[in-house]
């Protein structure tokens, strides 16, 4: 069941990028300074994963209080491997900010989870290689991260549970001179403030 | 933002004078075929001073590959004025020019120098000098000498008594890193740290009369844009909106500052007048990375990079605004774009094939040559005579600095053993 609601956003999500290029540069701004409709689409989302009801809201003396609903996320799966909510960077192609479609599962696990939390605030911190100019990076880090936060608001995310900061190339996660280390760099990382 | 800048309290970060370990020495790897013979005698009771004055100079000029100084075992005879010098001998070492000159201590800590500069050829007097110095003074004495040397013989402005700042970058035993912003003579002697932090530093720029660096900060989680002061370490936050502050250029007269901001959503140029905190925006393209501006010597234009044509190139646009002309038409991807002092030369890096170098454009034709060979090449700086550009590539997996001449035929490298260098702007000329 649970597979299939992903899914069927994923294939949304999917249709959205075919038709719009949704998270490509152009488009980023566009939908940032629309804020009407990102908030409509926000609700469409959410409504679609009504699980997200059944949360449990908030911590009391440093435990963590799990309730689990149907089609929900516990804290407990930010550290489950086999949870999206375990995977919290996402990356990208060679100067492009423009999600890959095997990324958007985790997205919407980020983003029914904010849905879900509206206390929770999350680190949205862009990344680049190190190749060509620091700051142009810096830009297109900013980018990446912008075009994440796009994606986790369109999804029912609200726009004070974000803060988005760009390092460019100034924090790699691998130094080396070829792809299989500039594409661990390309980066998106997703860190929670407040769960 | 108020009228007055608000005095950062930089909890992360400390200002600091302290020496580094390393010295930065400078390497020729190519040279010019035409370099000019010249004789340097050391100075007469040179040794009672704290620098080798004439060991100094010796360095400067061969450094700038402009000159060849003969070996000192070459040396005739040690004249140290006009009448001890015997211009045929000269001649038949085929030396054009002959530097002599003489040090005496005046109280122990103050310094008599002159030095006398002549036209071995014409058994002329080029140029004569005395100076009373103290001995913290000898060697940006030693480079002055080497600049009117280097003019009186090439017709350009030395630059020998410039400053270079840069980043660099230690990776502690623990996997953090410890960021510093540097200050060295052009030479890479007598480096000094001038701002230290935990946290990534980032653009470093001269004011145009060398009295403060502006610079990028990470030290309060994200970018931020600061001034500092160099003879007091005094330091303002002049740009710390929401997004990015970032790419800051000085504007020639010294009062505004070019910057990258993204408070609007997207990153723009804006300008800020410094004294009011007036702000400008420059750019409205909300689809577009505009990033990188630099003046143009005419104060009324600027040159940044944009991807606006979909891949980044270097565009020009008022300072007021309007519509931007694209400048840069070879290659996918041009960036980082410096204007040489006399405004004839465009130095940026040029992408190809996912490599990046050091290329120049003459403003006039369009021209473009490429300089640099490694293809990991980043931010060039222009030297204040627009004869060499200053620029950070790496070797042996370290990130070093080096130069190249507007032509390409000289080339050099500042090596620091084990050190990260990044990030190099060389300073204008001191006053």
């Amino acid at each position: 069941m649970k597979v299939i609601k992903l899914l069927t956003v994923s294939l949304i999500l999917i249709g959205l990028s075919g038709c719009s290029s949704l998270g490509s540069s152009k488009k980023d701004t566009d939908a940032m300074q629309n804020g009407d409709v990102s908030i409509e689409d926000r609700n469409a989302d959410s409504s679609g994963l009504e699980g997200g009801k059944a949360y449990g809201s908030d911590m009391n003396g440093g435990e963590k209080q799990v309730i689990v609903g149907e089609g929900g996320y516990s804290d407990a799966q930010f550290n489950d491997p086999s949870s999206p909510l375990s995977h919290r960077i996402v990356y990208f192609d060679y100067d492009s900010s423009t999600v890959r479609p095997q990324d958007l599962p985790i997205l919407e696990a980020h983003a029914a989870y904010l849905s879900a939390h509206p206390n929770a605030t999350v680190r949205v911190e862009g990344h680049t290689d190190d190749r060509g100019s620091r700051e142009y990076n810096l830009a297109l880090g900013e980018r990446r991260a912008l075009a994440i936060r796009q994606i986790l608001m369109l999804q029912g995310a609200g726009i004070n549970q974000f803060q988005v900061t760009s390092y460019g190339e100034e924090r790699l996660a691998a130094e080396g001179y070829d792809e299989s280390v500039w594409s661990q760099n390309r980066r998106v990382e997703l860190t929670y403030l407040g769960r | 933002m108020t009228k007055r800048w608000l005095i950062a309290l930089g909890l992360l970060v400390s200002v600091a004078s302290w020496q580094a370990r390393a010295e930065l020495v400078i390497e020729i790897t190519g040279g010019s075929e035409a370099a000019l013979p010249i004789a340097i005698v050391p100075f007469g009771g040179e040794g009672v001073a704290p620098e080798e004055l004439s060991q100094v100079i010796r360095n400067d000029l061969a450094s700038s590959g402009r000159f060849a100084p003969l070996p000192k075992q070459d040396l005739i005879s040690q004249p140290h004025e006009q009448a001890e010098v015997n211009f045929a001998d000269w001649r038949l070492l085929r030396s054009e020019g002959l530097l002599v000159g003489k040090v005496s201590s005046v109280d122990g800590q103050t310094y008599d120098v002159q030095f006398q500069l002549f036209d071995v050829y014409k058994a002329q007097q080029l140029v004569g000098k005395r100076y009373q110095v103290p001995a913290s003074g000898m060697r940006r004495l030693a480079h002055q000498i080497a600049d009117q040397v280097y003019q009186a013989l090439t017709g350009e402005i030395g630059v020998f008594a410039t400053r270079l700042a840069f980043v660099t970058v230690i990776n502690n035993a623990d996997g953090s890193k410890r960021f510093a912003l540097q200050v060295s003579d052009a030479d890479g002697a007598n480096p000094r740290t001038v701002l230290q932090s935990k946290e990534p530093i980032m653009s470093p720029n001269w004011s145009p009369d060398g009295e403060r660096i502006s610079y990028v900060s990470f030290e309060n989680g994200k970018t931020e844009v600061f001034v500092q002061e160099m003879s007091s370490g005094r330091r303002d936050s002049v740009a710390a909106f929401k997004g990015i502050n970032s790419a800051p250029s000085w504007s020639p007269d010294g009062k505004k500052l070019a910057l990258t901001l993204s408070k609007g959503g997207n990153p723009e140029i804006y300008v800020l007048e410094l004294a009011s905190g007036n702000l400008s925006r420059v750019t409205h393209n909300s689809q577009s990375i505009d990033t990188e501006a630099v003046w143009l010597p005419n104060s009324n234009e600027l040159l940044f990079t944009s991807d606006r044509g979909g891949r980044p190139q270097i565009y020009k646009v008022s300072v007021d605004g309007g519509t931007a002309s694209r400048i840069t038409f070879e290659g996918n991807y041009n960036s980082s774009p410096d204007v040489s002092p006399d405004g004839r030369y465009l130095a940026m890096v040029h992408g190809i094939s996912g490599k990046y170098y050091i290329a120049v454009q003459d403003l006039a034709s369009g021209a473009v040559q490429v300089l640099t060979e490694t293809g990991r090449d980043e931010s060039p700086s222009f030297a204040p005579n627009s004869r060499m550009i200053l620029y950070a590539t790496e070797r042996n997996g370290k990130g070093v600095l080096a130069a190249v001449s507007v032509d390409g035929r000289i080339q050099q490298r500042l090596g620091e053993a084990g050190i990260d260098v990044r990030e190099p702007a060389w300073s204008p000329i001191r006053k």
